[in-house]
């Protein structure tokens, strides 16, 4: 039994999401990754160092600078008969890919696993984490995408695997890349930071978001968002922490202004500690808050700023 | 062009679920039901490239139970032309929906599909994906702007680290995200009006697609319950409890 795991990489290694990938991949048996994209030499170096990795296969070329779903499936399509599993973080990337990979090979996805039970048999929430499903699949080739969050990553180092291209396959010219406009931070990406500060509609506007810059800062932190809050045109989509845009579960989860509506709750209740502040003493959030601060924000920042600092 | 905009019937967003005592799945009896909110999204989208002139036809398909139909109307109301019910008791998953919805676009030829990207039942993300492959057509998901030209489309895409555009041959398959458009509300005129439009029902049979699903449900579970904690008087005692006594700073 062996799988075929699909890793996400950028100038600094395998990102975390896929390493949790892996670490579920190992439950399965032995775990092949693909890595895609171009000038591959150090992410493929990376690959091949995780523990567990027994063949790494790279898609080095022009084809694959960006990652376009149509792509990327023709050629996990192509490699799908030597697997049992195919696995991808439920990264915005791995959503795109796996489900069409799946319709190809005329299998249902289990999309965002957070358990493996065996080989056909995994725990998935859905109903924004409200309940758990246990699904057997019956399916030949299992299609798998993995929340990151419920998956503790296989280590960077201590694997040695080998190294070979994949083999090249005709691909589709229906879609093209035209450009991109990524968020330019020095903060550590939202999925894997050990701290993440959030606002939400309480923060009132987009200026007002700089108020987490310190402390973010000082905690190390990423900085997210509620739902109501990218609703609002306070911030982009890609801060946006809940049941329609990313699952967290860090060690410390700081939410300002943000009531706890479920679909907010099931982003991010799976955090080590909650921290919420907030000046309605009724709010949701103050039912899964290990810490709870019944306060203005716009004072309580401030001063959080400031006790921070003292050290 | 045509549009075909497939709509779900689902647990309307502002319900917390209960998991049923026998761990069957969750309570849906007597639970208010609603639009899927990303598909509503991809209703009012189709709408506006109609308003444009882009569009000369929507039509919303949904596939469940005969109480659907009401997920059509709304559909309808919005500014939808026709509808088609794809009627079943099973619990259809994506791939079965996808392979329905291509029956169904192969018959319709549609330039253009549009999906929300996911369901906030299942939680699944894949049926829009699932579709563009077994068309054959290309996909741009999570969508945040969409714009129609020369025979082709512009996508710009919601993606993790930011934004990404992408530009697909028609026809081809997009999925909503949240800030594509806000929907509309339908207004009582186009409430009534939508009463007499046509909605045609069709059987998985009819479309030659089993709809028997490939994932068995074992069983249903609540997830751990979060206990409240404390509360604390002072951004001081806060710091000062996170230092000390939780450690995580």
């Amino acid at each position: 039994m062996t799988s075929l795991v699909l890793l996400d990489h950028d100038a600094t290694g395998i990102k975390q999401p896929s390493r949790s990938a892996v670490a579920a991949a190992s439950k399965l048996g032995d775990v092949h990754v693909l890595v895609t994209g171009r000038d591959l030499a150090a992410a493929a170096a990376a690959a091949a160092k995780l523990p567990g990795v027994s063949k790494v296969l790279t898609a080095d070329s022009d084809d694959f600078a960006n990652p376009l779903a149509e792509r990327l499936a023709a050629l996990i399509l192509a490699l799908a008969p030597g697997y049992t599993h195919l696995l991808a973080p439920a990264t915005a990337s791995g959503k795109n890919v796996m489900p069409r990979v799946a319709a190809f090979l005329d299998s249902q996805p289990i999309s965002d696993i957070a358990e493996v039970i065996d080989a056909d048999t995994f725990v998935r929430p859905f109903y924004a984490g409200n309940a758990l499903a246990t699904v057997k699949s019956s399916d030949k080739i299992k299609v798998i995408t993995v929340r990151a969050a419920s998956f503790d990553p296989c280590a960077a180092e201590g694997g040695s695997a080998s190294i070979e291209p994949a083999p090249s396959v005709d691909l589709p010219s229906n879609s093209r890349f035209v450009s991109s406009e990524l968020s330019k931070s020095e903060r550590p990406e939202l999925t894997a930071a050990r701290v993440v500060v959030s606002g939400g509609r309480g923060m009132q506007n987009g200026e007002n978001f700089k108020l987490l810059d310190p402390i973010a800062d000082m905690l190390g932190a990423a900085v997210g968002a509620s739902r109501a809050a990218v609703d609002a045109g306070f911030v982009p989509n890609d801060y946006q922490v809940g049941q329609t845009g990313k699952i967290v579960a860090p060690e410390l989860y700081v939410a300002i202004g943000i009531s706890g509506a479920i679909q907010h709750l099931a982003g991010m209740k799976d955090s080590k500690v909650i921290v919420a502040i907030n000046k309605d003493e009724e709010a949701p959030i103050f039912q899964v808050a290990d810490y709870g601060l019944v306060a203005d924000l716009f004072t309580a920042l401030p001063e959080l700023a400031a006790e921070l600092e003292k050290a | 062009m045509k549009i075909l905009v497939p709509v779900k019937r689902v647990v309307d967003y502002n319900v917390k679920v209960r998991v049923k005592a026998d761990g069957t799945g969750v309570e849906t009896a007597g639970v208010k039901m609603s639009m899927n909110p990303f598909d509503e999204i991809a209703i009012e989208e189709a709408v506006r490239l109609k308003e444009k002139g882009v569009a000369t036809e929507i039509v919303a398909i949904s596939v469940g139970v005969a109480a659907c139909s009401e997920t059509i109307r709304t559909a309808l109301a919005m500014g939808a032309d026709r509808g088609i019910l794809v009627e079943t008791d099973v619990a259809v998953e994506p791939i079965a929906v996808a392979k329905l919805l291509k029956a169904i676009a192969e018959k319709e030829q549609p330039q253009l599909i549009i999906l929300g990207k996911q369901a906030i039942d299942d939680d699944m993300s894949a049926t829009g994906q699932m579709l563009a492959a077994l068309l054959g057509w290309p996909q741009g998901t999570f969508a945040s702007k969409v714009t129609v030209e020369d025979g082709g489309i512009t996508v710009t895409r919601e993606v993790d680290g930011g934004l990404e555009t992408v530009a697909l041959s028609l026809p081809a398959v997009v999925t909503t995200d949240l800030r594509l458009n806000e929907p509309r509300y339908a207004s009582l005129p186009n409430i009534m009006k939508a009463r007499k439009k046509p909605i045609d029902i069709v059987k998985p049979a009819d479309l030659g697609v089993d709809p028997t699903p490939r994932l068995t449900v074992l069983k249903v579970t609540e997830p751990a319950k979060r206990q409240a904690g404390q509360k604390v008087a002072s951004v001081a005692e806060l710091v000062h409890k996170l230092r000390t006594e939780a450690k995580v700073i």
